[in-house]
C-alpha cells in the first residue's frame, strides 16, 4: 500500500475547512484510506533552508490509482463530502487546429518483449519541443542525445554506464540494457518548470491497458490546473503498420450496468434508485435509474476509476457512500451447518496432549531449513526424489521444505542448551515430501517427533509407549494399537543400523495396517557425529513417527 | 599508693641520669607529682583509672589513650535466664508428616519446623503445549461454536493458478513478485489447470483451500438442486519470502474463516464478525473500507483498544468478487465471505510478549 506526502496546510485549504487530527481520521476511516501520520508535533527536515511545513502521510489502497498525488486526495475527499460536483474531464481541440501526432516506427512493437516493467512516463514543456515526434526501437549505439540536466551529447550506451550510480535511474537500467534496440521517443528535451504553459505527455511500457489508464490518470490530474479546468488535448498516434491509429487519450468514461436489488440485497438496504444514485456521486459515479429496466441502473465510470470493473465494486462504492459503519445490522445465522474438526488435526491434537502430559514440552520451529540440517547433519543421504527444493530465498538458510521433524528438534535442544538437564520436546507438525503423482506434485505428512537431551541415556521406548496407550484411548478412531505382531493391528519393534543413530541403539516401528507390515518410524540414541553437527553436548534420543497411518 | 623517694626510684632504675631525665619528663607529663615528704607519686588520673576501670572526663580518657598509657578494653557480658521451653536435652524437630508417624501416632507428640511458604517450590518437569498452539485451539472452538467446518489446508506447496489466478490477483500484482512469494525450483512445474506456472510456496493467502472447498461444493447439490450453505474455516502455516529480522518471519500463521450462503448483507456479516470477537474478548468493532484483489467489497477489522487508546487492526475481510465465484461453477446469488487474522498478534497479546 503506497503512502503519499502531503503538505497539512494545502491539503486543509483545498478541503476548505481545518480539520483536527482525530476529525481528519475519522473522515479518512469512513472513506477506506488511512492517515499514517501527522508530522506536526514531530522533528522534521530541513530543506533550503527552512524546515518542512507539516506533512500528512496517508496511506492508499493499491486500487486506487487516482488518489496517489495532492490532486487526487483532494478532488476525491471534496467530492465525498459533497463539497464539490465530479469533474466533466473533455477533449478539446487545439487552438491552432491541428493535432500532434507521433508516429510508432514499426520495428519499436515487435522488439519490445513482454515482461513485467513500469510504465516510463514523460512530460515535456510543449512551447520548447517541435512536433510531429516518431516513436523508434534503435541499437544503442544510434541513439545519440543530450540527457535531462546534462549539456553533453551521448550516445545510449554511454549513457548506460552515466547513470549506472545514479540513485533515481540507476534501478530501472536493467528494463531495456540488454535488448537489441532500445525504445525512443523524438525531439528535443527540455525541464518542466514553472512557466511551462502547455504539457506534453508521452508515456511508453509494455502493457497497453495499464498505460492508458496511467495516461488518463495523468492528464485528469494535469487538467485541473488548466485555463479551462480539465481540458486536454489529445494525440495522433500515428501506428499504420498494425492499423491501429488512433486517439489518446480516451477520456470517455465506461459504461455499466448494476442491479438495484443486488446492491440493496448486499448492503442490508432499501434505498431507491434516485437515493443510491445520489451516493453514488460521492464516489465520483455518475449513475441514473435506466428508462427500460426498473431494475438496472446505467452507471458512467470516470477515466481516474480504473478499479470500477464490476457491480460489485459499484455496491461497494454505495456502502462506502452510505458510510460502512451505518450500515443496517442484521442476524447474521441465515441458515445452520455442523461444525466439523479434520480428522488429521484431532488426532494431531490427541497425541500432543499425551505427550505434554508425559511430561514433554512443545515446540513450534521453522518449517524451512537449509539441506545440510536436514538431510547431511543427520547423516541422511538426498537422492532428490524427497525433497522440495525452494528458487528464491531471501534468507540463505531456507533451502528446502523439511522431510522430517527432527533438524527442528535438534536447533531448538541446541538454542536452549543453558536449560538445566534433561530437555525434553517434542513437535506434532507437518512435513513435505515431493510427489509427482499429484497436481500440485508434493503433499504434506503429519508427524510426531520427540527428542530427550540428558546424561543419562534413556532409549525413548517408555515415553512411546506412553503414547500408545494415549493413541489407545482415542475417541471416535476405532484403533487399537497393541505390541503384538500376530494380532492383526499390532505394532512391533525391529533394530535398525542406520546412520542417524548410534550403532545397536536404535528401532524402527511397524504397524500392521491391512495385514500389511508397515514402517511407520524410528527411534534411538542418536549418533555423535550427529551430536556434533548440532553442538549438543549431552547424549540425545530421539523419536520419529508417521502419523497419518492411523488415520 | 605513697609513692617513692627519689633515692629509691633511682634505686629501681639504676641510672641516675636516667631518672633525672626521666623525672624531668615525667613532672611535665603529670605523669607524677611530688606529694608528701618529697615522694613522687603517680599522677591522679592514672590513679583513678586504676580503681574505676574508666575517669570521668572523656577528654582525659582520649588523652591516656594517645599517650598509650591505658588500652580500651571490651568486656561482654551475657545475662542468661531460663525461658518457658527450658529443657536439658534438646529436641529434634520434624519438617514433614510421614508415614511412620501416622501409623504409630507420633504425629501427636513431635514437634515440627516452620514451614517457610517463601520459597520457590521444586521443580517439576512438567510439560507444556506451545502458546500460539494453545490460542489455535482457542479459535478453533470459536469456529465450532458457531458451525464450521475444518479444512484440508496442510498443503504447503500450491499452485501458482490456485495462489493467485483463481483468487483474481492480476498477473502483475507485486504479490507474486519474486520478493514476496516462495517459488520451488523442484518440483518445477505443476499440472493442468495451468501447466505453465510454477509452482509457488503455498498459502500467501489460504483463501483458496476455503474457497475451493466451496467450489467443491458446488457439484453438490442441496435439497433444492443448488448447492448448499457452508462454513469452513482453517488455521496453518503461510509462508512469505521475508529477510529475517527481529520483527519479521518468513513462516507464521493465519486464521481464515469462508461464509457461503445466499442472501447474506453487509450488515449481517458484521454482525457476525462482532459476535465472531467477542468470542475472544474483543468488543466494540469498527469496520474500514479497504482492498484486497480477490474481494469486493473489503472490509479492514479495528478495534478500540483501551490500553492504547486507538483503535487497532485486528483483521481483514470482504466479500468475494464475482468473477471468481462465478468461474468456479457457483450459482450467481450465492454470496460468499471471508475474514482471516493472523495467529501471532492475539497470542502474543494475551500472553504479553513484545
Amino acid at each position: 500500500m503506497p503512502t503519499i506526502s502531503v503538505d497539512k496546510a494545502e491539503l486543509y485549504k483545498a478541503l476548505g475547512q481545518e480539520y483536527t487530527t482525530e476529525e481528519f481520521e475519522t473522515l479518512c476511516f469512513e472513506f477506506g484510506i488511512e492517515l499514517d501520520e501527522d508530522t506536526s508535533n514531530i522533528e522534521r527536515p530541513i530543506v533550503n533552508g527552512k524546515q518542512e511545513p507539516p506533512q500528512l502521510k496517508i496511506e492508499i489502497p493499491a486500487n486506487r490509482y487516482d488518489m496517489l498525488c495532492f490532486e487526487g486526495i483532494a478532488l476525491m475527499l471534496n467530492v465525498f463530502r459533497e463539497k464539490t460536483p465530479f469533474p466533466n474531464y473533455r477533449l478539446v481541440e487545439p487552438k491552432n487546429g491541428k493535432l500532434e501526432t507521433i508516429t510508432v516506427h514499426p520495428d519499436t512493437a515487435k522488439n519490445l518483449a513482454r515482461q513485467r516493467t513500469l510504465v516510463a512516463i514523460g512530460t515535456h514543456d510543449l512551447d520548447t519541443i517541435q512536433g510531429p515526434f516518431t516513436y523508434e526501437a534503435l541499437p544503442p549505439k544510434y541513439i545519440k542525445f543530450a540527457p535531462l540536466n546534462q549539456t553533453t551529447v551521448m550516445s545510449a550506451e554511454e549513457l548506460m554506464q552515466h547513470y549506472e550510480n545514479d540513485k533515481h535511474l540507476g534501478r530501472y537500467l536493467h528494463i531495456i540494457r540488454d535488448k537489441p534496440v532500445y525504445p525512443v521517443i523524438y525531439d528535443s528535451q527540455r525541464r518542466i518548470s514553472l512557466n511551462t504553459t502547455n504539457v506534453f505527455i508521452e508515456m511508453t511500457g509494455t502493457d497497453r491497458t495499464k498505460l492508458e489508464i496511467v495516461n488518463n490518470i495523468i492528464v485528469a490530474m494535469f487538467s485541473q490546473y488548466c485555463a479551462e479546468p480539465f481540458t486536454i488535448e489529445p494525440v495522433q498516434i500515428v501506428s499504420d503498420h498494425n492499423g491501429e491509429t488512433r486517439q489518446t487519450p480516451n477520456i470517455s468514461p465506461r459504461k455499466a450496468e448494476a442491479e438495484i436489488d443486488y446492491i440493496n440485497n448486499c448492503c442490508g438496504l432499501s434505498e431507491s434508485p434516485e437515493s443510491i444514485c445520489k451516493l453514488l456521486q460521492k464516489m465520483c459515479l455518475s449513475a441514473t435509474p435506466s428508462t427500460s429496466d426498473k431494475n438496472i441502473l446505467d452507471v458512467s465510470i470516470p477515466p481516474t476509476r480504473a478499479d470500477v470493473l464490476h457491480q460489485c465494486d459499484i455496491m461497494e462504492d454505495v456502502a462506502i457512500g452510505y458510510g460502512f459503519n451505518n450500515l443496517p445490522r442484521t442476524s447474521p445465522n441465515k441458515s445452520s451447518t455442523i461444525a466439523q474438526p479434520l480428522l488429521v488435526n484431532k488426532l494431531g491434537d490427541i497425541v500432543r496432549m499425551e505427550a505434554a502430559m508425559a511430561g514433554w514440552s512443545e515446540v513450534m520451529p521453522l518449517i524451512l531449513c537449509s539441506h545440510d540440517e536436514n538431510f547431511a547433519w543427520l547423516n541422511r543421504k538426498d537422492d532428490g526424489t524427497t525433497a522440495v527444493r525452494l528458487a528464491n530465498p531471501k534468507t540463505a538458510e531456507y533451502q528446502i521444505v523439511r522431510t522430517s521433524l527432527l533438524p527442528g528438534l535438534l536447533k531448538t535442544v541446541r538454542e536452549n542448551k543453558k536449560h538445566s538437564v534433561p530437555i525434553k520436546v517434542f513437535e506434532v507438525s507437518d512435513v513435505a515430501f515431493k510427489d509427482l503423482s499429484l497436481e500440485r506434485k508434493s503433499r504434506n505428512e503429519r508427524h510426531f517427533a520427540a527428542a530427550w537431551y540428558d546424561r543419562v541415556l534413556l532409549m525413548l521406548k517408555t515415553a512411546f509407549l506412553t503414547n500408545e496407550e494415549g493413541l489407545e484411548a482415542r475417541k471416535g478412531l476405532n484403533y487399537e494399537v497393541r505390541e503384538d505382531h500376530t494380532k492383526v493391528d499390532g505394532y512391533w519393534i525391529e533394530e535398525i543400523n542406520e546412520e542417524t543413530f548410534f550403532q545397536g541403539h536404535a528401532a524402527a516401528i511397524f504397524l500392521r495396517v491391512d495385514g500389511k507390515a508397515v514402517r511407520i518410524g524410528e527411534f534411538g540414541i542418536l549418533h555423535p557425529t550427529v551430536l556434533e553437527k548440532f553442538e549438543l553436548r549431552y547424549p540425545v534420543s530421539t523419536l520419529e513417527i508417521n502419523l497419518e497411518v492411523f488415520l | 599508693m605513697d609513692g617513692l623517694t627519689v633515692s629509691e626510684l633511682e634505686a629501681a632504675v639504676g641510672d641516675k641520669n636516667v631518672v633525672k631525665v626521666g623525672q624531668g619528663k615525667a613532672f611535665k607529663s603529670k605523669w607524677i607529682a611530688k606529694g608528701k615528704e618529697g615522694r613522687l607519686i603517680a599522677s591522679q588520673q592514672l590513679q583513678v583509672i586504676q580503681k574505676t576501670s574508666s575517669h570521668p572526663d572523656p577528654k582525659v580518657i582520649t588523652d591516656l589513650k594517645k599517650r598509650k598509657l591505658v588500652k580500651m578494653q571490651k568486656i561482654t557480658s551475657f545475662k542468661i535466664h531460663k525461658g518457658p521451653k527450658f529443657a536439658l536435652e534438646i529436641v529434634k524437630e520434624e519438617t514433614d508428616l510421614t508415614a511412620d508417624m501416622l501409623a504409630s501416632g507420633a504425629w501427636k507428640t513431635a514437634a515440627f519446623k516452620p514451614y517457610n511458604f517463601k520459597s520457590l517450590g521444586a521443580d517439576q518437569n512438567a510439560g507444556a503445549l506451545h502458546p500460539l498452539n494453545k490460542v489455535r485451539h482457542e479459535f478453533r472452538q470459536i469456529f465450532f461454536e458457531m458451525g464450521f467446518e475444518e479444512m484440508p489446508t496442510n498443503r504447503y506447496v500450491e499452485t501458482g493458478f490456485w495462489n493467485f489466478d483463481a483468487l483474481f490477483v492480476p498477473q502483475q500484482h507485486p504479490a507474486r513478485d519474486l520478493q514476496d512469494t516462495f517459488y520451488i525450483s523442484d518440483p518445477k512445474t505443476a499440472d493442468k489447470p495451468h501447466a505453465e506456472s510454477q509452482d509457488d510456496k503455498g498459502d500467501y493467502e489460504s483463501y483458496w483451500e476455503n474457497v475451493q472447498e466451496v467450489h467443491q461444493d458446488a457439484s453438490q447439490k442441496g435439497p433444492d438442486g443448488r448447492p448448499p450453505p457452508a462454513r469452513y474455516f482453517s488455521i496453518d502455516r503461510v509462508f512469505r519470502n521475508e529477510t529475517v529480522d527481529a520483527t519479521h518471519l518468513a513462516e507464521f500463521h493465519q486464521v481464515e474463516g469462508v461464509i457461503a450462503d445466499y442472501g447474506l448483507s453487509l450488515g449481517g456479516l458484521m454482525e457476525f464478525m462482532e459476535i465472531f470477537f467477542n468470542k475472544m474478548g474483543i468488543e466494540d468493532l469498527r469496520f474500514k473500507p479497504a482492498y484486497n484483489p480477490y474481494t469486493e467489497p473489503s472490509m479492514e477489522i479495528f478495534s478500540f483498544h483501551k490500553g492504547l487508546n486507538k483503535l487497532v487492526e485486528i483483521g481483514n475481510s470482504g466479500m468475494f468478487r464475482p468473477e471468481m465465484l462465478e468461474s468456479m461453477g457457483l450459482p450467481k446469488d450465492m454470496r460468499v465471505f471471508g475474514w482471516g487474522l493472523s495467529l501471532e498478534r492475539p497470542t502474543m497479546i494475551k500472553y504479553k510478549v513484545s
